[in-house]
């Protein structure tokens, strides 16, 4: 248990128990600062500066091939708190540039009304497909507006540099590697 | 054709005078909005444009940046509000309300005396609607009944919350009644001797701070009335009323559009009023400065002169009342109810009895 | 058979604890009746032993004993000493015998098992995002528990082909195979198709098909079950979800007599897939493929979705009302059917008794079986029809009877559950004489034809229970919402008995027919539904036991056994 003390309350000087010695000072300090620059940004016409690791919209980026990164292991829709997620898996057909990835999503909705910010997706994906970018500010009239389709998710997220090109190894491994008969 | 002067020309008076104190309690709000803004280093309304004027080149965009045309904007977006009647209202108390709250506040310009003129004969007349002797009571007395507006609305509006601003409010009211009764007795006192004109006219008041102003050489009288003034105008840190803390929106909770536009109106109406009062007791209404003589020419232009200065004067005090607003913090309830009756009462009739007995030495001597 | 097991049981020591374990049993068995795991890959309940994985490496010994004289040896403390093997040993190929210490948590069996581990994640692909086991994968679980995190091995990863159909059902990807050749003792042991086997040595080593043969028989979806990685996946499940998704429902396959244990996977009101649950009396831990694709029927085209008066959709109520009054106005037959639940079956006879039906029909579905779980009567519930007294022998393929009745103008209504009147033998004209009441799945003759339709439900989206050739009933749950608008089933036919005697309908919920049939019928006495447990309750067949049912010997079933004891119990009840 931590030790209480107890700490007397000074009583207050008669000046003091007027207020008005305080209140002036108040006064002054709140002219002060009115004398003061403001901080207001105006909106519209002057944006902000995002720091990076923003967690604005969540989007869908492609890697620098242009190649689409989600492979729809749906771990973000399982990871998402508010359950704003959901994808349909497909398969990637065969004899496609990218058919040794094997699958990816057919249909990805963001629902907008329902994305917390939280960030869960970005961190649980294991592709590095999904990035909340510097979008923060959404809006529109209906609510099917807010659902953000796939399409729109990677118009949104575009193309982000890729530090690990799994899958182009993969496929040189597969051109150059270990022979199988 | 008697009826022009008689009839019309009061009237004419009339009309223009509530334009203009409607128009300043419009400002007041743009005021209010803009000052606070600096205050919480932020810039406030400027973006509000009107058509034509605001693409004036220079000019259009500094008075848009000023929010000049803010005001408009929000008393059409009040009067175009859909009116929305809740269901468990009493009627009629409820519609009633907001104009019981307003028309106190507007009637007691009547007799609010703005400036001087100096005729061609040398005679200086009043500027004021009515210049009545009894000036400072019908303020007293009218302005007062504007809590009945509130303690209206608050019952009408037949929930917990404007309810309990209602009681709240009308008990301030009479606390500060008193005190602020008391506080301008002594005032009264010395500006009008026995037997002179004017007893309790305004102007009277305002002619005998010629020289010395009364808030200071009564400066308690002077900050008792103060204090009762912005408890009476339900101004932060008294805005018991409404507290939206905990009332939630207190006496107006229930209301919108442009019943609620006039609770608005009518509040600043009051510190408009407010703040007129106390420039006319306090500080030497039009006169120019103290111990200087006012230096108002004779004639039309003198007349303009000493209205602009009385104006100025009120808008440095409703600048007061901002100000004050973003330094205080709203007092308790207890406490202001303690304020009231154990603090100011008491001082106001000590300060009473001082000054009676100061005035009957002085008339000894 | 559990009370036997139960009586012989020997005590072996589990981490310095004695426990109690069923004599005889394996190991990994014994050590998982404890609640407790040895990780294991290639290990399999019901198939033969190859240990070849190394994962259930545990240390082993026994009390120790003098060679030359059998005296024990003792320590110290006078307690017998323990002399455990130099070299852990493989659990998975050990017989539990008494006194036997093992050690599952010692430092040697971790260093086995992330030894083992990280020599299976050598050449496994980083393919889990888009690995359908992904979630339910004992690589991924023991990876967690016994993996390093991090791999040491920096050379190139082994390449094999990663999209091989072995089967039409059957998509194989060898990267992620970890060689436990589960897959080919299953077909080798229990599917009798040996199509499966390994070619190449070491790093190399692939699984593969015999040349020109693929692994098409019908219960090559097994494999996939007990595939302990990704490398063998449906192709009519593959990405189409994940499984952590879903939420699985015990429920009973409707597909033949056998009625294997399954579980049913959906999300969302949406199945995704039908896996097999193990009861060792009924299936073990099989299903057949065609057992799978069941679920198709809940979304089928010719389902019939919407109650229907004279071919018009109309509603629940005006439904009810029209078939009422039709009812009323002649002689009722009823064509019952074995594919109804046993609640379904009971409340039936109820209606047929409400009714005064001229007669009770039933029309028989008959296959081939393959004597291992399809069996030849292809309806789930033939013995519960019996047992409920809707029908006293076993039914014929075709209405004859019934349609000799309706040329003799005793039929002027016909009640017909799920059955295709057209198909089961009645000509145009007879299905003309008279007016035709359908409740059903599907739509066909029978709806064509029907004055009022009402649409019954699939078993993945009511409970109930079923009789098994082995008169075992057993419970399947509500695993997915009825289409809008429609009623259960058992709502529809106390509406229809009640409406007929004039009481007002009750909504009633199994277990309360359950407490019903309880009463009424002798050899479900003292059973209630929640007490059919997951595995069902075997009852007794009584007179029906000497009925010569057509299911042959299978996996579970034995007709020469089955006879006999119900004979003998018939004998005696
Ligand atoms: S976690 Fe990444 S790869 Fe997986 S579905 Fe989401 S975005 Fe796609
Ligand atoms: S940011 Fe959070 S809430 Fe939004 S989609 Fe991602 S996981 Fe869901
Ligand atoms: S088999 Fe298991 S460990 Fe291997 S990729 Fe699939 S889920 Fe991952
Ligand atoms: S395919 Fe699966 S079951 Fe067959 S050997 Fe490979 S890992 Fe084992
Ligand atoms: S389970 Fe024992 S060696 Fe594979």
């Amino acid at each position: 248990m931590a030790k209480t003390k107890v700490l007397e309350r000074k009583p207050l000087s008669l000046a003091e128990r007027t207020y008005l010695p305080q209140i002036a000072s108040g006064l002054k300090t709140t002219l002060g600062n009115m004398l003061k620059p403001n901080v207001t940004l105006q909106y519209p016409e002057e944006r902000p500066v995002i720091p990076e690791n923003y967690r604005g919209v969540p989007t869908l980026v492609r890697d620098p091939e242009g190649r689409e990164k989600c492979v729809s292991c749906q771990l973000c829709e399982f990871v998402c708190p508010p359950k704003a997620i959901r994808i349909t898996p497909g398969e990637i057909s065969e004899g496609s540039d990218t058919e040794h990835v094997e699958k990816a999503p057919e249909e990805f909705e963001i629902n907008m009304l329902r994305c917390i910010y939280c960030g869960l997706c970005q961190e649980v994906c294991p592709e590095e497909a999904i990035f909340l970018q510097d979008i923060f500010s959404v809006s529109g009239y209906s609510r099917e507006e807010m659902i953000n389709k796939k399409d729109k998710l990677y118009e949104l997220g575009g193309t982000l540099p890729d530090r690990h090109r799994k899958w182009d190894k993969k496929k040189a491994a597969e051109i150059n590697g270990p022979a199988h008969h | 054709m008697d009826w022009i002067p008689n009839f019309l020309l009061p009237f004419f008076y009339a009309v223009t005078m509530i334009v203009a104190v409607m128009t300043i309690a419009g400002y007041s709000v743009l005021a209010e909005r803009k000052v606070s803004g600096w205050i919480q280093h932020r810039v406030g309304p400027n973006r509000t444009a009107l058509p034509i004027v605001g693409s004036i080149p220079i000019i259009g965009p500094f008075l848009t940046k000023l929010g000049i045309f803010q005001p408009l904007a929000d008393g059409l977006k009040f009067l175009f509000k859909e009116d929305i009647m809740p269901g468990h209202v009493r009627k009629g108390y409820y519609f009633a309300a907001p104009i019981i709250a307003l028309v106190p506040a507007l009637t007691t310009m009547v007799v609010l005396p703005f400036g001087q003129y100096v005729d061609a004969d040398g005679v200086t007349q009043p500027l004021v609607l009515a210049n009545v002797d009894i000036g400072i009571l019908f303020i007293l007395a009218v302005s007062s009944l504007g809590v009945y507006g509130i303690v209206l609305a608050g019952w009408s509006a037949n929930s917990k919350y404007p309810f309990l601003g209602g009681i709240r409010s009308s008990a301030q009211m009479v606390s500060y009644e008193l005190a602020m009764g008391l506080s301008i007795l002594p005032v009264f006192m010395w500006a009008a001797a026995p037997g002179a004109d004017y007893g309790l006219s305004l102007y009277g008041v305002v002619r005998s701070q010629d020289g010395l102003w009364l808030g200071i050489w009564q400066p308690i009288s002077a900050m008792i009335f103060l204090i009762a003034v912005f408890a009476e105008s339900n101004r932060l840190p008294f805005d018991m009323a409404e507290s939206e803390t905990d009332l939630v929106g207190g006496f107006h909770t229930e209301y919108g559009s442009f019943k609620f536009g006039l609770f608005f109106v009518a509040e600043y109406a009051h510190i408009v009023i407010g703040s007129a009062v106390f420039v006319l007791l306090f500080m030497g209404g039009w006169n120019f400065l103290p111990f200087v003589a006012s230096p108002w020419p004779d004639g039309v232009i003198g007349a303009v002169l000493s209205v602009l200065w009385f104006l100025f004067k009120i808008f440095a005090m409703i600048f007061f009342f901002i100000w004050v607003r973003w330094t205080l913090p709203r007092f308790r309830y207890d406490q202001v109810m303690r304020l009231g009756w154990n603090i100011l009462l008491p001082l106001a009739v000590g300060n009473l009895i001082f000054n009676a007995l100061l005035i009957a030495i002085h008339d000894r001597l | 058979m559990s009370a036997d097991a139960k009586a012989e049981t020997i005590t072996i020591n589990v981490d310095g604890v004695d426990r109690e374990v069923p004599k005889g049993a394996n190991l990994i068995d014994a050590i998982e009746q404890l609640g407790e795991e040895i990780p294991h890959y290639c290990y399999h309940p019901k198939l033969s032993v190859v240990g070849n994985c190394r994962m259930c490496l545990v240390e082993l010994g026994m009390p120790m004993r003098d060679r030359a004289t059998g005296e024990p040896v003792l320590d110290d403390d006078g307690v017998q000493k323990i002399g455990w093997m130099p070299k852990p040993g493989i659990a998975c190929s050990t017989t539990v015998a008494p006194g036997m210490h093992i050690k599952t948590k010692s430092q040697v069996v971790k260093d086995c098992r992330n030894g083992v581990m990280e020599f299976l994640l050598l050449n496994h692909p980083l393919d889990c995002p888009i690995c359908d086991q992904a979630g339910e994968c004992r690589l991924q679980e023991f990876a967690t528990d016994y993996g390093r995190g991090y791999s040491r091995y920096t050379e190139a990863k082994n390449v094999k082909p990663k999209r091989t159909r072995i089967g039409p059902r059957i998509m194989l990807d060898d990267e992620r195979c970890i060689l436990c050749s589960r897959c080919i003792r299953f077909s080798k042991e229990i599917a009798n198709d040996d199509v499966l086997g390994f070619i190449d040595r070491g790093s190399y080593s692939t699984l593969t098909t015999y040349p020109g043969k693929q692994l098409e028989n019908n219960y090559s979806l097994n494999t996939v079950d007990i595939c302990p990685v990704g490398a063998l996946t449906s192709t009519d499940f593959r990405f189409k979800m994940r499984v952590w998704f879903l939420k699985a429902v015990p429920s009973i396959c409707t597909e033949s007599s056998v009625g294997a244990n399954t579980e049913v996977w959906s999300r969302e009101g949406k199945i995704y897939r039908i896996t097999p649950r193990r009861n060792d009396a009924v299936n073990d831990t099989w299903m057949t493929d065609s057992g799978r694709a069941l679920y198709k029927q809940v979304e089928a085209d010719n389902r019939l979705r919407a109650y229907q008066v004279d071919g018009k959709a109309s509603s629940f109520d005006a439904a009810i009302a029209a078939a009422i009054a039709q009812m009323k106005q002649g002689k009722t037959a009823v064509v019952a059917s074995a594919r109804a639940s046993l609640e379904e079956q009971f409340l039936l006879s109820q209606m047929v008794e409400a009714t005064a039906a001229v007669r009770v029909d039933m029309v028989s579905h008959y296959g081939d079986g393959d004597h291992l779980l399809l069996s030849e009567d292809r309806t789930p519930n033939l013995r519960g029809a019996l047992l409920t007294g809707l029908i006293n022998d076993l039914p014929d393929a075709r209405l004859d009877g019934l349609g000799k009745a309706i040329d003799a103008g005793e039929v002027d209504t016909l009640f017909v559950v799920h059955e295709d009147l057209a198909a089961a033998g009645l000509t145009d004209a007879q299905i003309a004489k008279v007016k035709v009441i359908y409740a059903g799945i599907e739509e066909n003759s029978s709806s064509a034809n029907a004055k009022v339709s009402f649409p019954l439900l699939t078993v993945f989206e009511k409970e109930g229970s079923f009789v098994n050739q082995n008169f075992r009933v057993q419970k399947f749950h509500n695993a997915i919402p009825a289409p809008r608008g429609v009623v259960y089933d058992l709502h529809l036919l106390e509406t229809l008995r009640a409406h007929m005697v004039g009481e007002s309908p009750t909504r009633p919920t199994v277990p309360a027919v359950w407490e019903l049939m309880a009463q009424k019928i002798t050899c479900l006495h003292g059973l209630d539904f929640r007490g059919l447990g997951d595995l069902g309750v075997g009852v007794d067949a009584g007179r029906f036991a000497s009925l010569p049912f057509v299911e042959s010997k299978n996996l579970k079933h034995d007709p020469e056994k089955r006879s006999k004891l119900g004979v003998e119990a018939g004998a005696t009840a």
